[in-house]
């Protein structure tokens, strides 16, 4: 039935078969272990003479043999450096190769249950007759359904000392179900099992008649594998974009690797949160045959017909198709591992796809009890707790909801350095930037496109287009230092221009200058239409303006989206809400000057020397 | 997408994840098979140019055919090639063998000891220099924080628990119970100031998957691995006085590979020809935890 386990990653069949991963979980001393160890064992999969060895080692230390042994014994070979992983076992049957990852019961270890069982294509759950469903048998299987492993079957163990008792089973059937059900998933099947003594392991025995359904191992040949989403709408998070000119390489190529979908030739592409679009020139890719077209599950790459500004964390999609969602406030379930709390006011780092965001947590909806899913009010969430909550993030990002394509609507949270918890999108929520980004977004598809990059006019100017943002209280030398600035930058060559928004007032401003106060969002929309094209130009632009506010820079930034930047406050103490790069007392230009320069230089605005 | 296609895939993309997220990326190249197999996964990533630095650890006991092979690739692909050696212990001759230390010993000063130094670039790194064909003193001494490693899971206990980003604290320490989750094809790729992390791209490929890639692709390898007629090969490299060849008679990577399916080598460990790994039982899990890749 099964070859030996060990000889499996080296024997020829086996590549040409299915490989699966397959994790098993459950609450500590379920028996888990001892499920794994008696499959092994009853398919013949064990390396020769390990069966017998393990049994002799128990008679000399008078204790009882366990199955889970073997687990522990195949281990402590492959410390030894013959085989494979400590936590993996190989093993295979006709239809397929499969790799067992034998997750950790115990709470502590959930972040290694997680990193394991993310890696699974199906499951199998094991729950203790005698015990009845436990804490993680319930915590696991719902991490299991976030997690976005759909094949789960539950493996009802150590029926040996509930007499086989088909009552006991079906209680914990009954029970197991209900609670299936709430978080959408159906069990593929319930095994009644006993790792002990063998029963619907890898052989049925008689003990339970009342039962026809699969054995487990039966049960690993009846999971389906799952093919990769090409059927779905073309999915791509923007890793980077490579310009490599070392021995004279022109292509730029826009890389990533495809989360769903396909993409061919020709294909025109939109990229998100951003708008700007093209369409498909080349697929690249190196020592293969000419590729016309790629689909998920590859990590590829592709040049374009325009030469357009996108960046690493935009998700490219096909026009034709649905096209993603973009926001700055998601509403998910999450799953928090960190050893601090998930709290408001704490600043967290977001990751979906290839973007990473600023993230704040801005309410908790409910918490979950993992166990029964009772759900309490709180406003922080706790190590191991999974929760439904609302963030906010610095920056709109591109993303489906989890359940329309998991692959793109799923996050990991950054605390301090390190993933402390993961979350699937429910849903987008709008903020008060939204309708401001879906007009940049408008515009950006409508644009059309120069035939001369930014990249190349960046480097005929040797400068990146930057706005210089000076703003502070009326009089506080905002404009006599922008002028210095100015001559400065110009008189060292760079392309640079200065402006005031009060210059914009009998111009551009006209129909709308009387009634300031309500008027002031479509003065700073306007203002930032005009960033935005100056910016286009390959300008440096530096734009003065009275007390502008954190609400106005936000505003300015999503229209103009400036590659560069650098914000100074004039006049000494801050009164508006604005966080600036740089804060002046005083009004020496001269020296204000010299810094604001020191601070282009180290963001590579400018370089050279001054 | 076949086995083979599905492992470069997740490789490439964590080659990528390293370069775009880490300012100061470099990558381990032994010269053996699985770094070289890395090599090429990064020109396949950046479709063709390799853009980081190669770095070597010489322990000067290298097979001096290694050295060639490595300075022949890194002209023909123009690669950014850095080497670092501990000089000191190597001009006082204090060396395994004769040098009266032991081989756990002597690897860690001509490996762990060199090797975290040329990281944090505290000892000088020779790099080449492509216009003069020759190596001279790197001006470049900042600190990697980023090094992308060959190591695989299969090839031995402590490897296996390793994650594709693994963090290293400031004495290039390994904290094996406490390791971040990875999941969702998102890595570690935060880190403190001072501490690295270092890049496993090969963690799920096994000893048949490279050779079978080798094949597949065509990449070219040192002859130490194949039989020349003596009925010997090498099938892991190491330094002169601590490696062994094994008996076989491949002489091509069709061959290594049938040689492997056969079984004919399923009872003896990959590295068995490493003689430092037979020292004091764990010897090679405590290197790593000193920071030996």
């Amino acid at each position: 039935m099964a070859e030996a386990w060990r000889n499996c990653v080296k024997m020829d069949t086996c590549k040409q078969k299915d490989d699966m991963n397959i994790v098993v979980v459950g609450h500590v001393d379920h028996g888990k272990s001892t499920v794994v160890g008696r499959m092994l064992a009853d398919t013949d999969s064990l390396p020769e003479g390990k069966l017998e060895q393990v049994r002799e080692n128990c008679r000399r230390n008078s204790k009882p043999f366990e199955y889970a042994f073997l687990l522990d014994a195949l281990k402590d070979e492959q410390a030894q450096g013959i085989t494979i992983d400590a936590a993996r076992c190989f093993f295979s049957t006709e239809k397929r190769n499969y790799i067992i990852i034998d997750a950790p019961g115990h709470i502590e270890f959930l972040k290694n249950m997680v990193t394991g069982a993310a890696r699974a294509e199906a499951a199998l759950l094991v729950i203790d007759a005698n015990e009845g469903v436990m804490e993680n048998s319930t915590r696991h299987g719902y991490l299991l359904s976030m997690l976005g492993i759909k094949q789960v079957s539950i493996v009802v163990n150590k029926m040996d000392l509930v007499d086989y008792s088909q009552d006991v089973f079906e209680q914990i059937v009954a029970e197991y179900s209900e609670f299936l059900k709430k978080i959408n998933i159906e069990a593929s099947s319930f095994i009644p099992v006993s790792g002990m003594m063998g029963d619907n392991v890898a052989v049925r025995d008689g003990s339970t008649p009342w039962y026809s359904g699969n054995t487990v191992l039966e049960q690993l040949d009846a999971f389906k594998s799952e093919g990769l989403p090409k059927d779905m709408p073309f999915r791509m998070p923007v890793q980077d974009i490579y310009k490599f000119t070392k021995n004279s390489d022109d292509r730029r190529i826009i890389a990533g690797a495809v989360a769903s979908g396909k993409l061919s030739v020709s294909d025109y592409v939109v990229f998100y949160p951003s708008g700007k679009s093209s369409s498909v020139k080349s697929i690249q890719s190196f020592n293969t045959d000419i590729k016309n077209s790629i689909s998920a599950g590859e990590s590829a790459g592709f040049t374009l017909t325009d030469q357009i500004y996108i960046t690493r964390g935009e998700l490219a999609a096909v026009e034709s198709e649905t096209q993603p969602l973009v926001a700055r406030r998601l509403k998910a379930n999450i799953f928090w591992l960190g050893k601090r709390a998930l709290k408001n006011k704490r600043n967290y780092l977001l990751k979906c796809g290839s973007s990473k965001v600023k993230c704040k947590l801005e309410s908790v909806v409910r918490v979950l009890n993992a166990s029964n899913l009772s759900t309490s009010e709180k406003n922080a969430v706790e190590r191991h707790e999974v929760a439904e909550c609302i963030f906010s993030l610095g920056k709109p990002i591109a993303f489906d909801t989890a359940s329309v394509n998991p692959e793109t609507g799923r996050f990991v949270l950054i605390d301090e350095y390190e993933i402390a918890g993961g979350g699937i999108i429910t849903e987008g929520l709008p903020d008060e930037f939204s309708g401001t980004q879906e007009q940049v977004m408008t515009r950006n598809i409508h644009w059309n496109k120069s035939s001369i990059s930014r990249d190349q006019r960046a480097s005929r100017y040797k400068q990146k287009p930057s706005l210089i943002l000076i703003t502070g209280q009326r009089n506080s030398g905002k404009k006599p230092l922008a002028r210095e600035l100015e001559k400065k930058l110009f008189d060292n060559g760079e392309m640079v221009y200065f402006m005031s928004m009060g210059s914009l007032v009998y111009g551009i401003d006209a129909d709308i200058k009387n009634n300031t106060d309500n008027n002031r969002e479509e003065h700073i929309r306007r203002v930032g239409e005009v960033i935005n094209l100056m910016l286009d130009t390959g300008m440096i632009l530096i734009l003065t303006a009275i007390d502008l506010t954190a609400y106005d820079m936000e505003l300015i930034e999503t229209i103009a989206n400036p590659p560069g930047m650098l914000s100074v406050w004039t006049g000494g103490r801050v009164t508006t809400d604005i966080t600036c790069d740089m804060v002046f007392r005083g009004k020496n230009t001269e020296r204000q000057t010299r810094e604001i320069i020191a601070g282009l230089l180290e963001k590579g605005i400018v370089f050279g020397s001054f | 997408m076949n086995h083979l296609d599905k492992l470069e895939a997740r490789s490439v993309h964590i080659i990528r994840e390293a370069y775009s997220e880490f300012g100061n990326l470099c990558m381990l190249w032994s010269i053996g098979k699985d770094s070289t197999v890395l090599l090429w996964l990064a020109r396949k990533a950046f479709f063709g140019h390799v853009p980081f630095p190669l770095v070597h650890i010489d322990t000067s006991y290298k097979i001096p055919e290694m050295i060639e092979y490595r300075d022949k690739l890194a002209l023909e692909y123009n690669l950014d090639m850095v080497y670092g050696q501990n000089i000191k212990i190597l001009e006082k001759g204090k060396t395994f063998p004769n040098g009266k230390c032991s081989r756990i010993e002597c690897c860690q000063m001509l490996k762990s000891e060199a090797l975290r130094n040329t990281l944090s670039g505290d000892w000088v790194r020779y790099r080449m220099n492509h216009e003069k064909g020759e190596y001279e003193a790197d001006k470049n001494i900042e600190p990697y924080t980023g090094v992308i490693v060959g190591v695989r899971a299969d090839e031995e206990g402590s490897r296996s628990k390793e994650r594709y980003f693994s963090p290293r604290d400031k004495n290039n320490d390994w904290d094996v119970g406490d390791q971040p989750p990875e999941f969702w094809n998102q890595y570690k790729t935060d880190f403190a100031p001072g501490t690295h992390v270092r890049i496993h791209p090969l963690l799920d490929w096994t000893e048949v998957d490279i050779w079978e890639y080798i094949g597949r692709e065509n990449i070219p390898t040192v002859s130490l691995y194949y039989d020349r007629g003596e009925g010997m090969r090498y099938r892991s490299l190491g330094c002169e006085p601590c490696t062994n060849p094994i008996q076989s008679k491949a002489k091509n990577v069709d061959e290594i590979i049938k040689e492997l399916k056969s079984g004919k080598l399923k009872n003896i460990a990959e590295r068995s020809g490493r003689e430092q790994d037979k020292e004091d039982g764990g010897g090679l899990e405590e290197l790593r935890k000193d920071g030996y890749m």
